[in-house]
């Protein structure tokens, strides 16, 4: 091959190779992506939740996009707590105050980074959440402290509509 | 393939044979040459076949009558369990059926490892069986998924966030699979269709494994080749059929006896809550045919090698024939790897009951030991061991072991001293 000189031929067959490729290519690509969330999953994008029955030291679990969100309407000993741990001691450092704008509000999805369980409340070495299914351990402000979860649970975009209502999504 | 050229005796089959050759391949399968000294270890191809039959035929009735959607799959499982006409029966052998075919397919790969059916020339047979096994673990996943209880739910969610420990892509391909932004209804009918078809995409495969295995013939408990032509084959039919059959028989006893007085023992109670998006049970555990892998998969601490570790666990097998380096194929013959061997069975079972457990304390570090020595078995014990062991001479055909009473050469001599 390498000291015969290209002819017409092989232009030819790599000419047609590469228009057979792209055309497989943009058959195969609209029957990959059907598989991908389609326009109705994408249309649940938000959800508002009343908060106003929620005393100091609970937890409310709602479902957003099909998975849980924990609001916890925190006690001062847990903000305290959340607030006073150096950020080297973390796993995944985020501060608490990135995390719960509004300190006695923590918003954030209820799903261990795992593998996607829903960790228990008020459990654990860290007084905050606990994974049953492989024992991480989640701090007061929802960060992973110990086990195999690579990272905090993930604060979803939320907004205040009142004093009483949390806009998720 | 057969020794001779077949030619049908009557006209008609002539006629026919000589446009579409169906009655030389029956006639291969009939007289097929098989090793004279095969033991019961062998007859868990012919079950293993039969437990892809009774799971299609169980499975394409359950189907009639299943219907794939989040609001209605957990209803339609119990009205198939109450009010389908033998709707209990076809579903509980279709689920313990899963659970025989999984009992089958590890003594079958055990048998293997034992024999070293591995081995040169028959590696594509082994691969091609590794591929099956993995196809077997995807479909058996899928099915559990369908009854849409909390155990399918949460068992979803878990393995297919596996994925999500691939660097950078790996959340965008757990969206993917899940066709929404948690498992949920479009989750739920993929898997649906998937289940349908990897049945019959192992079927297409089991009919390589045997057309592989009728290339260089089966291995045999002496793991030496056949001599050709020679006495120590016998045709597949009748003898070997007869064999298989009896086992057959054995093993639909067991099998019977979980469908009939024991048909939610290998299952989960928590898989007769209905999927709940908000709960996790407390306790999640995968079935127990994919226990030492899970066990695996926990007793390493970090997401994405922990991931890695059950996935090599498993693909090691695959390049086995080229890890384990010594010529002589069965254990019999080979004192150091009979040791080895066992050791492996109860590491295997060891990382099964660690499975199960919580991951914690002891448990975690008998799992974690247990880890170690799985892979320390294939990537160090068995390369050494094939160039260090001094191997037992090996006889010089199957028939000479056979007439002496004992697979072992010196033994049969002695044997025949005393006779003289």
């Amino acid at each position: 091959m390498s000291d015969k000189k290209p002819e017409r031929r092989d232009f030819l067959f790599t000419a047609s190779y590469a228009v057979g490729a792209v055309g497989v290519a943009a058959v195969v690509w609209p029957l990959v992506d059907q598989m991908n969330p389609d326009a109705s999953v994408k249309a649940l994008a938000s959800t508002e939740v009343d908060i106003s029955s929620l005393k100091p030291g609970n937890t409310i679990t709602v479902l957003w996009r099909g998975k849980p969100v924990f609001i916890r309407r925190r006690t001062q000993e847990e903000i305290v707590e959340a607030r006073s741990v150096k950020m080297e001691d973390l796993i995944h450092p985020e501060k608490d105050e990135d995390r719960a704008k509004n300190p006695e509000w923590l918003v954030m999805l209820g799903v261990c980074t795992h593998l996607g369980c829903v960790p228990l409340n008020d459990k654990g070495d860290y007084d905050g959440w606990f994974c049953p299914c492989h024992g991480s351990h989640y701090d007061t402000s929802g960060r992973i402290r110990k086990g195999p979860a690579p990272w905090n649970m993930e604060v979803p975009k939320y907004e205040f509509v009142n004093a009483n209502t949390i806009k998720i999504g | 393939m057969s020794d001779h050229e077949y030619t049908p005796k009557s006209k008609a089959g002539k006629w026919f044979n000589d446009r579409l050759p169906l009655l030389t391949l029956a006639n291969h399968l009939t007289d097929y040459p098989t090793p004279k000294n095969l033991n019961y270890w062998w007859t868990f191809g012919g079950i293993l076949t039969f437990c892809l039959i009774t799971q299609i035929v169980t499975g394409l009735t359950l189907a009639m009558h299943y219907i794939a959607h989040a609001d209605m799959a957990f209803e339609s499982v119990e009205h198939i369990m109450r009010d389908v006409n033998y709707g209990w029966l076809i579903r509980y052998i279709h689920a313990n059926g899963a659970s025989m075919f999984f009992l089958a397919v590890y003594i079958h790969i055990f048998r293997s490892l034992f024999y070293g059916s591995y081995k040169s020339p028959r590696e594509i047979i082994w691969i091609i069986g590794i591929i099956i096994y993995l196809l077997m673990m995807a479909a058996a996943f899928m099915g559990y998924v369908l009854p849409w209880g909390q155990m399918s739910f949460w068992g979803a969610t878990v393995i297919t966030n596996l994925f999500s420990a691939i660097p950078l892509v790996g959340e965008g391909i757990v969206t993917w699979l899940w066709g929404g932004y948690s498992v949920d209804n479009p989750t739920l009918t993929r898997f649906f269709t998937l289940h349908y078809l990897i049945p019959f995409l192992i079927l297409g495969l089991v009919v390589l494994h045997i057309w592989a295995l009728h290339v260089p013939g089966n291995n045999n408990p002496v793991g030496i080749d056949v001599k050709k032509p020679s006495k120590d084959t016998v045709p597949f039919h009748p003898y070997i059929v007869i064999k298989d059959g009896f086992a057959l028989l054995m093993f639909m006893i067991v099998f019977a006896f979980f469908v009939f007085y024991a048909p939610n023992i290998l299952g989960h109670a928590d898989n007769y809550i209905e999927a709940n998006p908000l709960v996790t049970p407390a306790h999640i555990v995968p079935e127990w045919y994919l226990l030492p892998f899970y066990a695996i998969l926990r007793s390493v601490p970090d997401k994405l090698l922990g991931v890695v570790a059950m996935l090599s666990a498993i693909l090691i097998l695959a390049v086995l024939p080229w890890l384990d380096t010594s010529k002589i194929r069965s254990a019999v013959f080979r004192p150091l790897y009979k040791q080895f061997y066992w050791i492996l069975v109860v590491d295997v079972l060891i990382l099964g009951y660690m499975g199960a457990m919580p991951a914690e304390g002891l448990y975690l570090l008998i799992a974690r030991v247990a880890t170690a020595y799985y892979f320390l078995h294939f990537l160090v014990i068995l390369p050494v061991l094939g160039l260090k062991e001094r191997t037992i001479p090996l006889p010089l055909s199957i028939t000479e072991p056979v007439l002496g009473g004992s697979p072992n050469m010196a033994m049969a001599k002695k044997k025949e001293s005393k006779l003289e």
